[in-house]
């Protein structure tokens, strides 16, 4: 087993790893001053692992996250993705990746107010380049996996929180993603409905998804096989829990 | 993101906020809908100066000797008045002297008008205008019989007591009746109808059917003009070269007849359609000048408005742009998308335009005595215009859009 610190400049990751942090680091130029989001994250996630990340505010989770979503990139160190070294591509490479690659699971779901859940699991698909017809089927296939199938015209205010999240799942993976990428999936719901939506984190991961999620409860981060923690812009504790 | 795509989610998007679409492209709608209008009017009246006023009153490759210009263009100055007055008139030998002295085909006919108010039985119709000439008249002015037939040389020269009357004129008189045969009284004079021109429509609201044309010799000449002079020799060719060369022989017959030394100018004028079609192309080029002038201002109010409601839209939807960015959306999709918005916000409203200008002109053309035809160019050029403005509106909002950084936008609370 390959563990982080085996991991060279120049070398490349094995087949089964998905996500490559190598002394990852970000800067943030607050003019006055220069904070260090990142100070060197080396980890390693396997396909098919399930993954909390955790820490305090100001840790740093939330940078780490941006940056394995590839909505940012990191001031140095390397990044590799499915094999791929991501760290140094332009915008739209980018975009292109979060569009193949990731799927998102945001706190406040992130959902298109105006449009359908059927539209809005379909937009991934859009930017795709799926046609129409395609679009629909795998869009429907998807809210029907999560328990939405007859819910498909609302909009998302006419669906209740669990619901919302719901169609945020299915459309992260209308795509086929590399990995799950969830920050605070549970923020905004309660107790009941966040063990619903760990029931279905857990199913997708016996499917053989590969989960990242950030979280900053404990009984939520419980849920996942392995608790990265992060303090202070570092890898404080990375242990694999008990099955 | 398809283009087809993108135009969908700008009309579902103009749909959702129907009232602030509405006035955000108003300014593009005004704009084009001016253009349709007075391009229409502009070209419903081009149609009717050359088809009606040139073609029909005065003729085709046709010119007239007259005293003075029939149809006075511009202003004319008292003095101008006063020497076109002291000019001798137009006799009657002058007429003939030209109609034999020139040597291309040509058609002539002398006339003489005057108004008068004619009767038959107790019916009366006034205001009526009563010409007295040749034979060739109807060829001259187009005028073609609808009932009955025109005089002949032989009736011109003998001066039978015969009729052909307008349109209008001959339905006012005898409404119902057959008019070939019977007696309308002209100065107290009986004359016998023998035909009725063809309907000739309206020029500006004014009818071109009540008229009433006798042979040259016939009693009427006696109450329009002294004896051997005539209002004017019209005088029509073939071709527009055959006119030209026809009117410089006639100018040289004049100019000798009247023994007018060579720095002397003429005392007598010859008039053709062309005048009067130049006189009108130089008013239409004075609209066609100003008109852009007035649709580029409302079109680029229109852009402002539309530049100002795309950003807006940009600020409103931040947390959207956020959202389609973090699902794969490069900055050229979002950048399409709300380029396409802007585009179709201002073709809606040139359509819009298109439609009522249209609608417009038909008003004009119902309510006033202006005609009006719509030009199918300017439909285009409403369309492209409003088009245009939509690029040049959208592109700074939707290229800030496109800019965003997502997880800014993302974090952004509306």
């Amino acid at each position: 087993m390959s563990q982080p610190q085996d991991f060279r400049t120049g070398d490349t990751p094995l087949p089964d790893v998905v996500i490559l942090t190598h002394k990852l680091t970000r800067d943030y130029d607050m003019g006055s001053e220069i904070v260090h989001a990142l100070r060197g994250v080396s980890f390693q996630i396997r396909r098919n692992e399930y993954v909390a990340v955790m820490g305090p505010s100001g840790s740093g989770k939330s940078t780490l996250m941006n940056v394995i979503g590839c909505l940012d990139t990191p001031s140095a160190g390397e990044y590799w993705l499915n094999s791929q070294k991501v760290s140094d591509l332009s915008d739209d490479e980018l975009a292109h990746i979060r569009n193949k690659e990731i799927g998102f699971v945001f706190q406040t779901f992130n959902l298109l107010p105006r449009a359908s859940a059927l539209h809005n699991v379909e937009l991934p698909l859009i930017y795709a380049g799926a046609a129409a017809k395609v679009r629909r089927e795998r869009a429907a296939e998807a809210l029907t996996s999560v328990g939405l199938g007859d819910r498909m015209d609302h909009k998302p205010n006419e669906l209740s929180g669990g619901q919302r999240q719901r169609v945020a799942i299915a459309r992260a993976l209308v795509n086929r993603p590399s990995i799950l990428l969830a920050d605070e999936p549970t923020g905004n719901l309660d107790s009941a409905t966040s063990s619903e939506i760990m029931d279905v984190f857990a199913t997708l991961h016996g499917q053989g998804q590969t989960v990242v999620m950030v979280t900053h409860e404990a009984d939520i981060a419980a849920h996942a096989k392995r608790v990265v923690t992060l303090r202070d812009g570092l890898i404080a504790t990375d242990q694999a829990r008990a099955a | 993101m398809h283009l087809f795509d993108a135009v969908r989610l700008a009309l579902q998007q103009i749909r959702a906020q129907k009232l602030k679409s509405g006035f955000s492209l108003i300014g593009v709608f005004i704009g084009v809908m001016f253009l349709i209008a007075v391009v229409s009017v502009v070209q419903g009246m081009n149609r009717y100066m050359t088809d009606k006023f040139a073609g029909t009153l005065l003729g085709v490759n046709t010119f007239r000797l007259r005293q003075f210009p029939d149809v006075q263009l511009g202003n004319v100055t008292d003095s101008t008045w006063r020497v076109w007055q002291r000019r001798p008139r137009i006799s009657y030998d002058d007429a003939l002297a030209v109609m034999h002295g020139l040597n291309v085909p040509v058609v002539s006919a002398w006339e003489s008008s005057t108004r008068a108010t004619l009767s038959a039985g107790r019916r009366q119709a006034t205001g009526i205008e009563v010409t007295a000439a040749t034979e060739q008249y109807f060829d001259i002015r187009s005028l073609k019989i609808e009932l009955g037939r025109p005089f002949t040389a032989e009736e011109a020269r003998s001066g039978l007591p015969v009729a052909v009357l307008g349109f209008e004129l001959a339905a006012k008189l005898f409404e119902g009746q057959d008019p070939l045969g019977r007696e309308v009284k002209i100065f107290e004079v009986p004359y016998r109808v023998i035909g009725v021109v063809e309907k000739q429509g309206n020029l500006f609201g004014l009818s071109l059917d009540k008229f009433v044309v006798t042979p040259a010799g016939a009693p009427v000449k006696r109450y329009v003009n002294p004896p051997r002079v005539v209002d004017a020799l019209a005088v029509k060719a073939t071709t527009q070269a055959d006119m030209r060369e026809a009117m410089s022989q006639a100018e040289a017959i004049m100019r000798s007849r009247r023994h007018l030394r060579p720095r002397e100018g003429d005392t007598f004028a010859l008039e053709t359609a062309d005048e009067v079609l130049d006189f009108w192309s130089k008013i239409s080029r004075v609209l066609f000048v100003a008109l852009p002038g007035l649709v580029a201002i409302s079109l680029v109010v229109g852009g402002i408005v539309i530049m100002n409601i795309m950003l807006m839209a940009v600020a409103e939807r931040t947390r959207e742009i956020g959202i389609r960015k973090a699902l794969g959306a490069r900055r050229r999709d979002i950048l399409r998308q709300f380029l396409v918005e802007a585009v179709t916000l201002a073709t809606v409203g040139a359509a819009a335009g298109v439609g009522t200008g249209i609608a417009l002109a038909g008003l004009i053309a119902a309510i006033s005595p202006l005609p009006a035809s719509v030009a199918p160019w300017s439909i285009a050029v409403g369309v492209l215009l409003g088009g245009g403005v939509g690029v040049v509106a959208g592109v700074y909002p939707a290229s800030r859009a496109a800019r965003l950084d997502p997880i800014a936008a993302l974090r952004f609370e509306t």
